[in-house]
């Protein structure tokens, strides 16, 4: 479904991305790892189409489309979504208007008629309730004033709503207390299914506990470093990056 | 693929809608400001020595005057004796239905959106078309005099009324109240007129469209608007120009009354030519407009949505005399390429328990000026008077300004003055996050706007509201995201 060849992307004139591969096939769940500013939201960002990020080099391709070739909300309305590390609060735009703005310009781009009025309403009740989103924030002002936990919850809840062909999320648990993380972790796992694929970045090996990824992957400088299976978030729970840094090192040094 | 910078710059490309102009045989005057006009202009309307006299006296009294240098941008160079102060759609006679006004005229306004077509017109707004100096046509007459409602030109009401003109003529903006209400008040041409007789509740939202089409001259309408005992009246005028080279002046005066337990809304939606990119040609919008509350427990109410014109320069005000009364100000400012908006009120709180708020949005883009200047003044005698003003800023791009001037004279110990002031910008991850959802830029934009403004388009009547939200898309797209 979503193919990255060789990205090199840089912002600022300072090169973030230094060659990443990765292939991602329908249905699947992969974590990505790494260290404090690696370049996981750098390639979050990339993907969702930021524009002071410059791809230097490489391809990305969805679903047999050239994805760098779009604008950012074309690439949501061809089904990717990214779930922000840092969601920006919009003052004065309701989060229920924005949310069917946002549903109708991906169901006009699909050739689906808008939801209107009570069928609207209907999937949004729906979707709160899959993701156990509290129904108070549906009317206030999106996202502002909400607290960290409350803004990555309404990400899901968008996420739910939207359903995307791939979910990128970015440290959508850090900032969670524990009840909240199971939520959230509950939610994602209900719209698992096996046309939908998932990235899902986190520091935590917790995360991956109720969410059971596919594929983990490290991002270190830039490059993914190593590829693993659950087990491989565990030993880094356990080791840290360290010991993949000197293998790295040894490898580039022979 | 578009970035933020450069759909801010695309804005200013954005054309003019009502840039047209239409081919009709017109009555103009020549050039020229002098004693000789004012006395044609006078005759033409068949208008009564007193009216006259107070023409003279408001000629007298601009004579006197300079140009004001308080106001935040450079006064640009008028030459008032190179315009024109009469133009007139030429008729062959008195016109009694709309069936005889020119066909040309009629698709003018209906081009403008404003069907004069009374079976066609909006439900329950009547409408009084002005065309350059003179009104063409008022619909809905005979249903609003069955109830007393007077609403008509305010040539037709010197004729017909000329007790009632005589009596509040002048009473809020004096003849000599600034240079441009004395110009106004020496050589206005037409306008409209508005009587609500006691307890009558005005059963139709009153409209009155401007359009200058004529060039070379200015336009000077008048509006008077008395609201009698216990009545209400909701009042709109929109406007628009053609596009032109050269900047045209408009300086019309707005008065309005309201007696005890009356109401005035008066909203307007202005939507002047701008001039182009560079800032060339578009319209001066120079204006007085003023309110008194004269009776206890009135209240008036003035609703702007400013999105035209080269220069916007006008202070919609009340003066809150009867206790109890109320004023209110809701005001959105819209300026982009070269435009510059240097507008708000001025609240006088005289009679005790007197109250007002002002809410004011100013939204700057590409090179656009904005400035809101605001006074509330409270007399001694306004005890327990109060005041609210809430005075947003919002930017878009990097090359706009922005600035407020609230200026505030208690004399009173009880009265309770509130501000608050914010300035936002609407910034490219607000933007991007919206993309991301699928929403592209100049819809972001309209929805980040939409939502900053909710709270004065709300004041609006629905049908304008939905119009003046579709003129601030229009206005903005390509400016922002
Ligand atoms: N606009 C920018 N200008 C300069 N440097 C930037 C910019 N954006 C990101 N960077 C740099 O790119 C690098 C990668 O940042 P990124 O946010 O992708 O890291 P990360 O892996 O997501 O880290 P974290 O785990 O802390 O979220 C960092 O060194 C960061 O400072
Ligand atoms: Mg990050």
């Amino acid at each position: 479904m979503l193919t990255i060849k060789n990205l090199h992307a840089e912002v600022e004139g300072k090169q973030i991305l230094k060659g990443i591969n990765l292939e991602i096939g329908k249905g699947e769940m992969h974590a990505i790892m790494g260290p404090n500013g690696s370049g996981k939201s750098s390639l979050a960002s990339v993907l969702a189409g930021r524009e002071n990020y410059t791809v230097t080099e490489g391809e990305v391709w969805f679903n047999g489309k050239n994805l760098l070739d779009m604008s950012p909300e074309d690439r949501a309305r061809e089904g990717v979504f990214l779930a922000f590390q840092y969601p920006v609060e919009i003052p004065g735009v309701s989060n229920l208007n924005f949310l069917k703005t946002a549903l109708n310009e991906i169901r006009t781009y699909k050739g689906l008629p808008a939801l209107e009025g009570r069928e609207f309403l209907k999937l949004t009740k729906e979707k709160q309730q899959l993701v156990d989103f509290n129904a108070n924030l549906m009317n206030r002002s999106l996202n502002e004033g909400f607290s960290g936990g409350e803004k990555k919850r309404n990400e899901i809840f968008q996420l739910a709503m939207l359903d995307p062909q791939l979910a990128i999320l970015d440290e959508t648990d850090s900032g969670l207390d524990i009840d909240a993380l199971r939520i959230v972790s509950n939610g994602v796992n209900k719209l698992r299914d096996a046309e939908k694929s998932f990235v899902v970045i986190t520091h935590y090996q917790r995360l991956l506990e109720y969410i059971v990824p596919d594929f983990v992957h490290v991002l270190y400088n830039g490059r993914i470093i190593k590829t693993g299976t659950k087990e491989l978030a565990l030993e880094l729970e356990e080791r840290g990056y360290d010991w993949l840094k000197e293998e790295l090192h040894l490898k580039e040094s022979v | 693929m578009m970035n933020s910078n450069e759909i801010i710059d695309d804005i200013a490309n954005k054309e003019y809608e009502f840039g047209f102009t239409t081919d009709i045989e017109m009555d103009i005057a020549p050039p020229g400001l002098n004693e000789d006009i004012i006395r044609f202009i006078s005759a033409k309307k068949n208008e009564p020595e007193w009216l006259l006299e107070w023409r003279l006296k408001g000629f007298a009294a601009f004579k006197k005057m300079q140009f004001p240098k308080w106001q935040h941008f450079e006064m640009p160079e008028l030459d008032l004796q190179a315009l024109s102060y009469y133009a007139a759609p030429r008729k062959k006679k008195q016109l009694n239905s709309l069936d005889e006004v020119d066909p040309e005229l009629l698709a003018t306004f209906e081009k403008l959106g404003i069907p004069l077509n009374e079976q066609k017109a909006l439900a329950g707004v009547a409408v009084d078309a002005v065309f350059d100096s003179v009104s063409v046509a008022t619909t809905f007459k005979g249903k609003l005099k069955e109830m007393g409602v007077i609403f008509c030109s305010f040539g037709e009401a010197v004729q017909e009324y000329p007790d009632l003109v005589r009596k509040y003529l002048g009473t809020v903006v004096p003849h000599s109240d600034n240079i441009f209400a004395a110009l106004n008040s020496a050589v206005f041409s037409d306008g409209s007129f508005t009587y609500i007789p006691k307890g009558v509740r005005c059963p139709m939202e009153l409209s009155t469209y401007f359009r200058i089409n004529a060039q070379n001259t200015g336009q000077f309408e008048r509006t008077l608007i008395v609201a009698d005992e216990g009545s209400y009246v909701s009042y709109l005028e929109g406007c628009t120009a053609p596009m032109r080279d050269e900047n045209q002046l408009h300086a019309a005066v707005v008065e309005l009354v309201a007696m005890d337990h009356a109401e005035i809304k008066y909203s307007t939606v202005q939507n002047w030519y701008p001039g182009d990119k560079d800032g060339k040609g578009g319209i001066y919008n120079f204006v007085t407009k003023r309110g008194i509350c004269k009776g206890n427990a009135s209240k008036i109410s003035w609703t702007q949505v400013e999105t035209g014109s080269a220069i916007t320069w006008k202070y919609p005000s009340v003066i809150l005399q009867g206790d109890y009364s109320e004023g209110e100000f809701y005001s959105v400012a819209v300026v982009r390429n070269k435009q510059i908006a240097d507008t708000g009120t001025k609240i006088h709180h005289i009679g005790k328990g007197t109250k007002s708020r002002i809410i004011s949005k100013g939204i700057s883009a590409g090179r656009g000026d904005n400035s809101y200047r605001g006074l509330v003044a409270v007399g001694p005698r306004a005890d327990n008077a109060r005041n609210f003003t809430q005075c947003d800023s919002l930017l878009i791009g990097n090359q706009c300004g922005s600035h407020t001037f609230p200026y505030i004279e208690s004399r009173n110990k009880t009265a309770m003055i509130e501000h608050e002031a914010t300035t936002s910008k609407i910034g490219e991850d607000q933007i991007f996050y919206l993309n991301a959802r699928g929403i592209d830029t100049e819809k972001a934009v309209a929805l980040i706007v939409n939502g900053y403004v909710k709270e004065v388009l709300n004041q609006l009547p629905m049908e304008f509201a939905v119009e003046a939200q579709k003129l601030l898309s229009i206005t903005l797209e390509g400016s922002v995201g």
